[in-house]
C-alpha cells in the first residue's frame, strides 16, 4: 500500500500529463502483480466493490475524535478523506503495535469478500497500521473517488506506452477483462498474446466533437457536411450481440465506457437488433423529449422503481451505426453508416428507438437560422431539448476519441441573467478554503410589497483563478452572518455584487423557494460596475422557461 | 498598566516587540524594546522606521516598567523572538507570541514559562496540523535532488526565519555544495552569519549567466514565496516548485500554488505542541489571538481552562510562515 500511495501522492502534486504518464509507466514496471493491477483499477475506477459511504468515514473519525475539532478541520481542509488521514489519533507513533502496512492486494481482497458489517473494524485497522499519506491513499480508493488528476484512459495509456500499444488497442479489450489484469499487462510488455476476450457486447471508444470556432466555416464547405440536432441529454452506446450459447446479449454504454444498463431496463428490453449504435438518451412523454431536468430522476442509480418507469422513459434517439451483424462498420463514411443507421432504426419498430432527424440546410447562414430557431427548423415542439447543431463530415470514418477537422459542435448561444451574490459557501478539492461556491437570487415583489431577492440558483464555476481571488476577498470583508460553513453576504439595493449568470435553460421546481431550477448555470461576467438595484427581475426569467 | 503595547500595529510611544517578522514588528514607534538580535533585524528591514529609541532585552532578565516587571523567554521561533512575561501584583500574563518547539539550528530554543494567563499564538490551531520532523523533509528534498539531477530545485521559503533554518538543515544532512540565493534572500542570511549562524558557502542566484555560470542544474536555488511563479524563476533549468511551510500539510494549499514538492517545515509550534504548552504553563486561563482560534478555544474549556480568543486584525496568517 505504501508504494501504491506513493504513486497516488506524486499524482497529485505532478500538473503535466506527461509527468504523470512517466510515473505510472514507472509504477507499472516496477510493481509486480498482482498489485499494479489492482492500482490500475483503481485509477480507472472499476475497483469492483462496493465503494465505502462518507458517512461511514465520518462516523469512524467522530468515535475517536472531538466531533467539533472534526468539523471545525473539515470546513478547513475541504476534503474528507484528507482531514481524517491528518486527524486520525496518531496511533501508527506507537508503530510496532499495530502490524506492518496493510498491502493493496491484502486491503483490495479483503473488501471484495467483506460484509457491509466488517467494513468499520477492517478499515480502522488499516488506517492504525498507514502513515498520514498511507491513510490519504486508503481513503481515497476506499471511497472511490481518487482525484489525482488521472482519467481512466491516461491510466490505461500508461499501460499501452509499457510496449508499443496503441490506448484504442487497451479500450477496446477493456470490458473484457477483470482486476487484476494479469494478461493485459503480459500483453502490453510483449510476454503474451492479446487477452482473448470473448465479450459478445464490447464498448466502442465514442468519437467527439470540436466546439466551432469563428473562423472555420469559412474553411469548411458546406455541401460537405451533414447536421443534426444535439440533444441534451446523455450519449449512449446500445449494444447487442449473440453470445456463446447463442442468446442474445443487451448492454448500455455511458460514452466512458461505464456499463449503465442496470438503471435502465425498460430501454434495454427494447433493443432488438445485433450491433452497436451510438445515440443520445432522453426522456420521452407521448412523443415528447423531456428536459434534463426529467433525466436526472434517472442517473446515477443501482436500482430504478417501477413509479420512476412509468414517470420517466428512457428513450434512445439514433446518432449512428458502429457494427452490425458482425461487421465493423467504423471504417465506413458517416453518409453510408448514416444510411444503414436509417434501415436498421426502421426495422426495429416500437416507440423506444428513433432516428436523430437531419437538419437540412444549403449554407451556413441557414444553419445559424436553423441553430437560432429550431422549432422553426424541424425539432417542433422538442425545440427546448436542443442545445445546438452538430456538424459531421460525410466522408468521416467512425474515430476514437476527439480526432480534429471530422465533427463540430455549434452549441446555441446560453441565456444569461444578472443576478445579486447573495451566499458563498467554501469550495472542495483545489479550492478548499476559497469561497468558491455561490448562491445567487434576482428581485421579485415581496409581501410587504418592498422588493426583496430570491434565491434561483447556485454556481460554482466560470471564473478564472484571480476572480475567484477577488470574490473571495469580497465575501470575507461583506459578510453579514454565518451559518456553518455558508456565509451571507451584503445584497442590498446598492450594496453588494452582481454576477451575470449564464445558464441552458430553465425548469419548474418544487426544490427551489424561487419554484425555478436552472440547468448549468455559471458566472459569465463579474459586474463590479451594476449595482445590486439593476440586476434582473424574477418575471424575466419566468420568461424563460421550457415549456413541459 | 505599564504603559506599553506588545507588537502593535500602529505607532506608539512604548512598543515591545517579540520577533522581527514584518507584522509584528512595524514601523514608527518613539521607544523600542526588544532583543539585541531583533533590534538587529529592524534595523536591517525598517532603516530610520525601526524606533527612535531603541532598548535591548536580555533573555531571562526582569526589566522594570512602571508598576510592572516584562521579562523576555525565548520562543524557538526565529532568530532573536521571545516571549513576553508581564509580572504585577502577584499575577504573571505570558505572551507567546510566534513560537515553536521543535529544535533549530538558527535560533535558541523555546523555555515554557509558568503563567497565569496565556496569550498564545494559534496559527496552526487545528489538530489536522501535525507537523512531521523538519529533517523528513529536508531529505525529501535532497532525495528528488538525486532522482532529477539535471533539474534546478527552487525552494520558496519566507526570507526571514525559514530560508536560514532550511539552509541549516540541509547542512545538518550532509549538503555541502553552494546554496544559490534570491536577492531578497542575501542581506538576513549574511545578518544571520554576523550573528553567529553558520550557513555554509552561498552565492547569489542571479548573474550567473554573465560569470560563465548556467541554469544551475541539480542545485539547490532559495527564493522568496512569491518568487516561484514569478519571470524570475523561469531562468533554470526545468525548476521544480518546492515551498517549505506549515501549510503545505493541506494539499489543496499547494496546488493552489503550483508546488509540485511540498515541504512541510514550519516554525510554528503544531496543534499537539499548542496543547501542551498551555497545559505545562499551568494557565488558568487562556487567550488565543492570530489564527485559528475558535479551535484551540474549544479544546482548552474541554480540557478545564478558561479560554477566549482576541480577533486581531492585521496579523496575516497565510503569508508570514
Amino acid at each position: 500500500m505504501n508504494r501504491f500511495a506513493h504513486l497516488l501522492d506524486r499524482l497529485s502534486y505532478e500538473p503535466r500529463r506527461n509527468g504523470k504518464l512517466a510515473l505510472m509507466a514507472e509504477y507499472f514496471r516496477e510493481v509486480p502483480d498482482p498489485a499494479r493491477g489492482y492500482a490500475l483499477a483503481a485509477l480507472t475506477g472499476d475497483m469492483g466493490f462496493r465503494y465505502a459511504k462518507p458517512a461511514l468515514i465520518r462516523a469512524l473519525v467522530e468515535e475517536r475524535t472531538d466531533p467539533i475539532l472534526f468539523r471545525m478541520s473539515y470546513d478547513y481542509v475541504g476534503d474528507l478523506s484528507e482531514t481524517v488521514a491528518l486527524l486520525w489519533p496518531a496511533l501508527a507513533a506507537r508503530a510496532g503495535e499495530h502490524g506492518t502496512a496493510p498491502t493493496l492486494p491484502e486491503i483490495v481482497e479483503a473488501l471484495h469478500v467483506a460484509g457491509r458489517s466488517e467494513i468499520p473494524s477492517l478499515l480502522s485497522n488499516w488506517l492504525d497500521r498507514l502513515d498520514e499519506t498511507g491513510r490519504w491513499a486508503l481513503l481515497k480508493l476506499i471511497t472511490g473517488s481518487l482525484r489525482v488528476g488521472v482519467s481512466a484512459r491516461l491510466a490505461k495509456t500508461a499501460v499501452a506506452e509499457l510496449g508499443d500499444l496503441e490506448p484504442a488497442d487497451v479500450e477496446e479489450i477493456w470490458h473484457g477483462l477483470e482486476a487484476p489484469y494479469e494478461e493485459l499487462f503480459a500483453w502490453a510488455e510483449g510476454r503474451g498474446e492479446r487477452p482473448d476476450v470473448s465479450d459478445p457486447v464490447p464498448f466502442r471508444p465514442a468519437m467527439l466533437s470540436h466546439a466551432i470556432e469563428d473562423g472555420d466555416f469559412q474553411k469548411m464547405e458546406a455541401g460537405d457536411f451533414s447536421a443534426e440536432w444535439k440533444w441534451d441529454g446523455i450519449r449512449i452506446q446500445a449494444v447487442c450481440g449473440r453470445d456463446a450459447h447463442g442468446a442474445l446479449a443487451k448492454r448500455l454504454y455511458s460514452r466512458t465506457g461505464d456499463d449503465i444498463s442496470g438503471a435502465f431496463p425498460d430501454l434495454v428490453e427494447a433493443l432488438d437488433f445485433e450491433g452497436a449504435i451510438d445515440g443520445e438518451l432522453l426522456v420521452m412523454r407521448e412523443g415528447l423529449v423531456q428536459s434534463f431536468n426529467e433525466l436526472q430522476q434517472r442517473l446515477n442509480r443501482k436500482n430504478v422503481t417501477a413509479r420512476m418507469l412509468k414517470d420517466y422513459p428512457a428513450h434512445l434517439r439514433a446518432y449512428d451505426l458502429l457494427s452490425e451483424d458482425g461487421e465493423d462498420l467504423r471504417p465506413l463514411p458517416f453518409a453510408e453508416r448514416r444510411t444503414r443507421l436509417e434501415a436498421l432504426v426502421g426495422r426495429l419498430g416500437g416507440d423506444r428507438v428513433d432516428l436523430s432527424p437531419i437538419v437540412t440546410f444549403d449554407g451556413w447562414e441557414a444553419l445559424a437560422a436553423a441553430r437560432a430557431d429550431p422549432a422553426g427548423h424541424g425539432a417542433g415542439e422538442d425545440a427546448a431539448a436542443v442545445e445546438g447543431v452538430m456538424i459531421k463530415r460525410l466522408d468521416s470514418p467512425y474515430l476514437a476519441g476527439r480526432p480534429k477537422g471530422h465533427w463540430y459542435k455549434w452549441k446555441r448561444d446560453p441565456h444569461t441573467v444578472d443576478a445579486v451574490l447573495m451566499y458563498a459557501q467554501r469550495g472542495h478539492g483545489k479550492r478548499s478554503s476559497f469561497y468558491s461556491d455561490y448562491t445567487f437570487g434576482v428581485w421579485r415583489q415581496g409581501e410587504g410589497g418592498a422588493d426583496e431577492l430570491v434565491p434561483v440558483g447556485k454556481a460554482y464555476f466560470g471564473f478564472t483563478d484571480e476572480e475567484l481571488r477577488r470574490i473571495d476577498r469580497f465575501v470575507r470583508q461583506n459578510t453579514v452572518n454565518r451559518f456553518g460553513p455558508v456565509r451571507e453576504v451584503v445584497h442590498e439595493l446598492d450594496q453588494g455584487l452582481v454576477l451575470e449568470v449564464a445558464f441552458e435553460g430553465l425548469a419548474r421546481s418544487g426544490r427551489h423557494k424561487s419554484g425555478l431550477a436552472m440547468r448549468f448555470p455559471r458566472v459569465a461576467r463579474l459586474r463590479w460596475d451594476k449595482p445590486p438595484r439593476e440586476a434582473d427581475r424574477i418575471e424575466a426569467l419566468e420568461a424563460l422557461v421550457d415549456p413541459s | 498598566m505599564g504603559g506599553f503595547f506588545i507588537d502593535p500595529l500602529k505607532p506608539v510611544d512604548r512598543a515591545l516587540i517579540t520577533h522581527g517578522h514584518s507584522d509584528h514588528a512595524r514601523a514608527g514607534h518613539a521607544h523600542v524594546l526588544a532583543t539585541r538580535e531583533t533590534l538587529d533585524i529592524m534595523r536591517a528591514r525598517l532603516g530610520l522606521g525601526s524606533g527612535d529609541e531603541q532598548q535591548e532585552a536580555r533573555l531571562g532578565e526582569p526589566i522594570r516598567i512602571g508598576d510592572v516587571t516584562v521579562t523576555f523567554h525565548p520562543a524557538g521561533h526565529c532568530l532573536g523572538s521571545a516571549q513576553i512575561s508581564v509580572e504585577a501584583n502577584g499575577m504573571r500574563i505570558v505572551a507567546t507570541g510566534d513560537y515553536k518547539r521543535e529544535a533549530d539550528p538558527t535560533c535558541r530554543g523555546f523555555e515554557f514559562v509558568p503563567c497565569d494567563v496565556l496569550i498564545t499564538e494559534a496559527t496552526f490551531g487545528l489538530p489536522v496540523f501535525r507537523h512531521p520532523p523538519a529533517s523528513r523533509e529536508v531529505q525529501g528534498l535532497l532525495d528528488s535532488l538525486k532522482l532529477f539531477p539535471d533539474r534546478t530545485h527552487l525552494v520558496g521559503a519566507y526570507a526571514l526565519g525559514k530560508a536560514q533554518r532550511v539552509i541549516a538543515l540541509l547542512r545538518q544532512a550532509g549538503h555541502d555544495r553552494t546554496i544559490y540565493l534570491h536577492g531578497a534572500l542575501e542581506s538576513l542570511c549574511a545578518l544571520y552569519e554576523r550573528h553567529g549562524v553558520d550557513l555554509g558557502p552561498l552565492e547569489p542566484a542571479t548573474g550567473q549567466e554573465k560569470k560563465g555560470g548556467d541554469k544551475l542544474p541539480g542545485e539547490i536555488v532559495m527564493c522568496p514565496p512569491s518568487a516561484l511563479q514569478d519571470r524570475w524563476s523561469r531562468r533554470f533549468a526545468d525548476p521544480i516548485t518546492a515551498f517549505a511551510s506549515g501549510w503545505m500539510r493541506v494539499r489543496a494549499r499547494a496546488r493552489q500554488r503550483g508546488v509540485e514538492l511540498p515541504l512541510v517545515i514550519s516554525d510554528h509550534a503544531d496543534w499537539d505542541d499548542l496543547c501542551r504548552t498551555v497545559v505545562e504553563t499551568g494557565c488558568s486561563e487562556l487567550w488565543v489571538t492570530h489564527g485559528q482560534e475558535d479551535a484551540l478555544v474549544h479544546w482548552a474549556e474541554t480540557n478545564g481552562v478558561r479560554a477566549r480568543p482576541l480577533r486581531i486584525v492585521g496579523y496575516d496568517e497565510s503569508e508570514i510562515e
